[in-house]
């Protein structure tokens, strides 16, 4: 199927009116924060879309040159103000890689069930957001009912709800409190069903459906080419999770953990799941499948948090306590990308041997994600631009740094 | 692939354009030099069992030490050294699954001029993953990315003067009568 896929019978393209320039943004609330597309129009169908950013640039990269890196480590809380367990853990490993640090096992495990929940978390906010976007406020309400459980638990844990800085380099912050795990364990209960209603109010949805389903279709070959990741990738039919196919370093946090790859490959998705099946309209790469991939990744990730509960558990000993605030870097530089729920979050620390590193470079995945907004929105209606943006989950914390 | 033979690899077709290699390091990397960077580049997407099909990412570095004294250490240290740029690709496979760390040296400053941007060859025709990461380097370190179809600030505004990860970048006072510092 062709990438921008209009449906002739909705629009006759034979009429040309007067170019329009459309500013959408930066306060648009479909956008996701401050971004800011300008669509060039004619009539009701978009002919080029440039999206402007920066609204948020703090300069993430250049304080991180002043700062060691425990001290950088609430400013990544703030990259993806959503997920800001998985951006501590992307940092904390680099620094970790570094600095040649293997945490124990029940730091190990400890940080999954942070990281997974995160990505839990991180998905509830991209489904109920998708769901407004396209005129749907029930599931909004229920996922940021669910979210809030989530974060209940992450301030249990560190006492910040949403910038935790509870996995920081060298292990956490802090042990569980006692009582903890049967907590997350009660919400893993109470949660499970709301999968099956979500699904029930946007997944299947008619309506949903058929605004969803390919509308913005993006090929394989274009999300590679423009550095795609995450389950913008992964809605392409491309099996690549950073937790299974990254760096060692990364991939042994995951070590004895049972999981599958969230992809349609060879005509079918992976687990075997009560879920709705793939409606006739959606192709491979729409904004549909992106959807979906994020839901399948949500109870994947369930799955998760429950072995790494048994797992931490089981464990012997302390988790570990974080480094000195001042410790000295090793020279040398390294690169180290993990699998945060928007895709594939990266980090460089170069350092010349004092505690502070002499260059940060945060590689950011959301940022290559809307860098394809400008090639699926071509060619599709004004009325579609939302659902592909949305589709894309941008956080522009993260694309501004 | 591991990076030796990567290396080997890229040596038959392309010696002259090879600067340096560090395999020792945590990360292995290749050093290229900027005019070899867009066929070395086409060579490692395209070869079959290269496939570099990802570009991730792409890093400015300034290399440069401010403090007199530090910087005579350094060159005392290595005498080869002098204050440069280097740009830092990071490639992956994800048919093969293998990753490679490009990197190249520039001038801080084309010519020697301050003020002229020092100049490299796009690869954004290889990957387009490299249009935005190209215009972000240029706007934040200041390199000019030679044959880049719309070379723009991406993260400052438009008329922003400078480029504040340069080392030697100073905030301006003032910026459309808001005080900056």
């Amino acid at each position: 199927m062709p990438i921008n896929q209009v449906q002739p019978e909705a629009v006759e393209f034979d009429v040309h009116t007067d170019e329009m320039l459309i500013n959408m943004g930066p306060q648009h609330p479909s956008t996701h924060g401050v971004l800011r597309l300008v669509l060039r129009t004619d009539g009701e169908v978009v002919t080029e879309v440039t999206p402007h950013i920066g609204y948020l640039h703090r300069c993430a990269e250049k304080i991180g040159e002043h700062l060691s890196p425990r001290q950088f480590l609430p400013y990544t809380d703030r990259l993806d103000y959503l997920s800001a367990m998985n951006m501590n853990l992307g940092w904390s490993l680099t620094v970790e890689k570094l600095l040649g640090l293997k945490v124990s096992e029940k730091t190990r495990h400890l940080r999954v069930i942070m990281a997974e929940l995160g990505r839990i978390a991180s998905h509830l906010v991209a489904a109920g957001c998708y769901g407004l976007d396209l005129g749907s406020f029930t599931p909004f309400t229920w996922t940021f009912r669910d979210r809030e459980k989530i974060l209940n638990l992450f301030e249990a844990a560190c006492g910040a709800r949403l910038t935790c800085s509870y996995i920081t380099v060298g292990g956490v912050t802090a042990d569980l409190p006692p009582g903890w795990l049967s907590q997350c364990e009660q919400f893993l209960t109470e949660f499970a069903p709301v999968v099956d209603e979500l699904h029930a109010v946007l997944t299947s949805n008619a309506v949903f459906v058929r605004r969803t389903a390919g509308v913005g279709v993006l090929p394989a070959a274009t999300a590679i080419d423009y550095g795609c990741t995450g389950p913008v990738l992964r809605g392409c039919g491309v099996a690549w999770d950073l937790r299974r196919d990254g760096d060692p370093f990364y991939t042994e946090m995951y070590d004895g953990y049972q999981f599958e790859v969230i992809a349609q490959t060879e005509g079918r998705y992976p687990q075997d799941h009560p879920y709705p099946p793939v409606p006739a309209a959606a192709c491979l790469g729409d904004s549909w499948h992106r959807f979906y991939v994020r839901m399948l990744e949500v109870v994947e990730s369930m799955e998760l948090v429950r072995q790494a509960m048994a797992k931490y558990a089981a464990a012997a000993g302390e988790v570990d306590k974080p480094i000195p605030l001042k410790k000295k870097l090793p020279q040398g530089e390294v690169y180290l990308e993990t699998e945060a729920p928007k895709g594939q979050m990266g980090f460089m620390v170069k350092s010349d041997g004092s505690p502070i590193p002499s260059r940060v470079r945060i590689r950011s995945s959301s940022f290559c994600n809307l860098s394809v907004a400008s090639e699926l929105c071509r060619g599709v209606l004004v009325a579609d631009v939302p659902a592909i943006i949305g589709s894309l989950d941008l956080v522009l914390g993260e694309i501004d740094r | 692939m591991n990076i030796q033979e990567i290396h080997s690899r890229l040596a038959r077709a392309f010696q002259p354009w090879l600067a340096a290699t560090g395999f020792e390091a945590i990360d292995p990397w290749i050093e290229v030099r900027p005019e070899g960077l867009p066929e070395i580049g086409r060579y490692l997407r395209d070869s079959q069992d290269l496939w570099f099909d990802m570009l991730h990412c792409i890093t400015g570095v300034d290399d440069i030490e401010l403090d007199a004294k530090k910087s005579a250490a350094k060159k005392a240290e290595q005498p080869d050294w002098e204050p440069h740029l280097e740009l830092i690709y990071h490639l992956s496979s994800t048919r093969h699954r293998h990753r490679l760390v490009l990197r190249t040296r520039l001038p801080r400053w084309h010519e020697d001029t301050p003020g002229r941007l020092p100049e490299v060859p796009t690869v954004s025709d290889i990957w387009s993953a490299a249009k935005w990461h190209e215009r972000e380097v240029f706007d934040l370190m200041g390199v000019c990315f030679v044959g880049h179809p719309d070379l723009r600030r991406i993260l400052c505004p438009e008329d922003w003067v400078g480029h504040p990860l340069r080392k030697d970048y100073e905030m301006p006072r003032e910026y459309h009568g808001i005080p900056a510092r």
